[in-house]
């Protein structure tokens, strides 16, 4: 699969300086500390899994980066700047895009209508249906997913169908970080391939990519590096080329680094 | 044809290959059949112009509010206190007609209905607000307002009649002066006509060019000529009711005129304008909207703010066809709105809903009426007739969508 995409010269940076950083991230709810001093680095082109048990905080830090929570303390950087994702639409505009693990897809919207919602496309302050659909038509094909009719509510399409309505959405605004929770719990054996294949051509143009999945055999096929979280602390950071799926079992349950193991980040 | 919002509950492929709306033709084929029974049963009576024509005056009240409703439903609230916000705006209309601008002007009659619309705009944006941002549900807010308001259309005058109102005024009411005549029902008629031909025909063309799928160019032929023939057989009748003064065609009655412009405006909001989007994306998934970007407590204040402007425009219509402002103007009018939305596919549920579709709801309830006041029925049996209707009505629905689920 070849994707084309125009990118700016801040879309690769310097390699050494990361797409997004997290600093020190503080968040709680009613007293309970979601997120404790998170600190996290995301690559141009890379792959990042988060990994970590339900409550560990990995849905609060991607809501954060998505702009649905503001933390209580702490800095977020795109490219070494400081940057405030105070909303949903602040995050979209920084190109950062986020495919939730309920979709978050309007059931009784057409396919073109989910692709464009919150950011239509207007001609002359009206709805540009047509220029909508015919966009969705080639964001779709180029994502090879066949769609007859695009005027359908999403309602009765498939999990995977579904999921790359989600995925063309972020694509078509030019996700320079795309979050993805979950990505492939939903679907079948040969939609998960597609989604995977789909992963690694965004990661060649230099998108970076945040992954949050349970399932170890993908996240090695995937992923990069691994974070692991707990208790809403990271409990360390790894390139997947130097840690084993025991290690990073061990990490999750034990919340520590594995015997032998260097905090590398 | 709607795009966005209608049920799209098509249990026969060939309406779906067609490109048609199920329930909007099971809705027509439904008023056809009410209106064959009613006509046999008053010996010829009911399909006479002249009880299409008052048929017609009688369902604009709640033809003007139906479709701020299912902008409600679809959001997945309710509104309960139309009939009383109704009243009350009716009630200061007719305080400000008869008492500040008593000479017969028409910018006298503009104003009232200018300072009415706008009362009713804010009572509905103080509700959504209360709902909106204070989380209180709809329905209590808006039962709240039904008791206040109601109240309130009572201590403007303590209790007191107002008339009568200027004859500027009254023409909104569809009285003796309040049609626009023959020759102007022609022009409104051909106009109507003209912009849904060239319409039609730019947007098949367009999406023709463009590669984009369209009806088959019989069907669209067909549908586009079905809606010729309706707006020519609307306008043949309300000038086939002459005025027994003149004997000159009556035409077009001003609140039928208000009620169609408010349909068409409405529709048009819904598939073309971002705030139409938004509010059917809201209904089917709150959360998505939010995540979306949508500031969906503005939406929420911006659709109540519009329900309570409708139930002014309603309130001048009845006031000014009453020639008097009462305290009781609109006493239940919120459950007539409510059933007339729901028949014409608006679910409780939130996400789905079709003006056209309540539009036609309003027309079948308001037919319903006044058959049996042709038949001389009981109002007591009226409301058991209405009350099964409408639960008839949703059972359909009901059954419909649990089979579409299985």
């Amino acid at each position: 699969m070849t994707l084309t995409r125009q990118q700016g010269a801040a879309g690769h940076g310097n390699l050494s300086t990361p797409l997004i950083e997290t600093r020190g991230i503080f968040k709680s709810f009613g007293g309970i500390h979601a997120l404790e001093d998170v600190a996290v680095q995301l690559m141009p082109g890379e792959v990042l899994a988060l990994l970590g048990h339900n409550g560990a905080g990995k849905s609060t830090l991607i809501k954060m980066l998505s702009g649905a929570y503001t933390p209580d303390a702490g800095q977020v950087l795109m490219n070494g700047q400081e940057v405030q994702l105070s909303s949903p639409r602040a995050a979209q505009l920084l190109g950062i895009e986020t495919i939730y693990q309920n979709l978050a897809l309007a059931d009784n919207l057409d396919v073109a209508a989910n692709i464009f919602l919150g950011r239509e496309l207007l001609r002359g302050g009206v709805l540009d249906e047509d220029t909508m659909e015919l966009e969705a038509r080639k964001v779709l094909d180029r994502l090879k997913v066949n769609l007859p009719d695009l005027r359908k509510p999403v309602f009765n399409l498939s999990g995977g169908q579904r999921q790359c309505i989600a995925i063309s959405r972020a694509i078509y605004f030019k996700a320079r970080v795309l979050i993805m929770d979950e990505p492939t719990a939903a679907l079948g054996p040969q939609e998960t391939a597609q989604v995977n294949e789909l992963i690694q051509s965004l990661k060649q143009e230099g998108v970076g990519i945040f992954l949050i999945s349970h399932d170890m055999h993908d996240v090695f096929d995937l992923a990069d590096r691994v974070t692991v979280m707990k208790n809403g602390r990271v409990v360390g950071s790894s390139p997947t080329s130097d840690i084993t799926q025991d290690e990073v079992l061990e990490m999750i349950i034990a919340g520590k680094l594995p015997r032998g193991q260097a905090a590398s980040s | 044809m709607q795009r966005v919002g209608t049920t799209a509950v098509s249990r026969v492929p060939v309406m779906t290959r067609l490109g048609l709306d199920s329930r909007l033709i099971f809705m027509v084929l439904a008023i056809a059949a009410i209106w064959i029974v009613f006509h046999l049963l008053t010996n010829g009576i009911f399909l006479t112009s002249r009880n299409l024509w008052n048929l017609s005056v009688q369902t604009a009240s709640v033809g003007v509010m139906v479709s701020g409703m299912v902008l409600i439903i679809v959001m997945r609230n309710i509104d309960l206190s139309i009939g009383s916000i109704l009243g009350f705006t009716g009630m200061a209309m007719a305080v400000i007609n008869s008492r500040i601008f008593p000479d017969d002007t028409w910018w006298g009659a503009a104003l009232t209905l200018l300072l009415g619309l706008a009362l009713g705009a804010l009572v509905g944006v103080i509700q959504g607000t209360w709902i909106a941002r204070l989380g209180v549900p709809s329905f209590i807010v808006t039962l709240g307002g039904l008791l206040i308001f109601r109240g309130g259309a009572w201590l403007l005058t303590s209790g007191q009649t107002v008339a009568p109102l200027s004859d500027s005024f009254q023409i909104l009411g569809g009285g003796l002066n309040g049609s626009i005549g023959g020759p102007w029902s022609w022009t409104v008629g051909l106009v109507l006509m003209a912009v849904i031909l060239v319409s039609d025909l730019r947007t098949f063309q367009q999406r023709a060019k463009r590669g984009l799928p369209n009806r088959s160019v019989l069907v669209q032929a067909g549908f586009t000529g079905a809606m010729l023939l309706l707006v020519l057989g609307f306008v043949l009748v309300m000038n086939g009711y002459a005025d027994p003064r003149s004997g000159l065609p009556r035409g077009i009655p001003v609140p039928v005129l208000v009620m169609l412009a408010v349909t068409a405006i409405m529709m048009w909001v819904v598939r073309a304008t971002r705030f139409g989007r938004y509010v059917f994306a809201y209904g089917g998934n709150p959360e998505a909207a939010r995540l979306a970007g949508i500031n969906t407590t503005r939406l929420t204040i911006m659709v109540f703010g519009l329900m309570g402007l409708l139930a002014a425009l309603a309130g001048a219509i009845q006031t000014a066809r009453l020639n008097a402002g009462t305290n009781s103007t609109g006493t239940l009018a919120e459950l007539s709105v409510i059933a007339a939305a729901v028949i014409g596919g608006a679910s409780l549920s939130g996400g789905s809903g079709s003006i056209p579709g309540a539009f036609l709801g309003a027309v079948l309830m308001a037919s319903l009426i006044n058959g049996m006041l042709l038949l001389d029925l009981p109002s007591a049996w009226q409301n058991v007739v209405q009350g099964l209707v409408l639960m008839l009505a949703v059972t359909l629905d009901v059954v419909v969508q649990k089979r579409r689920v299985k």
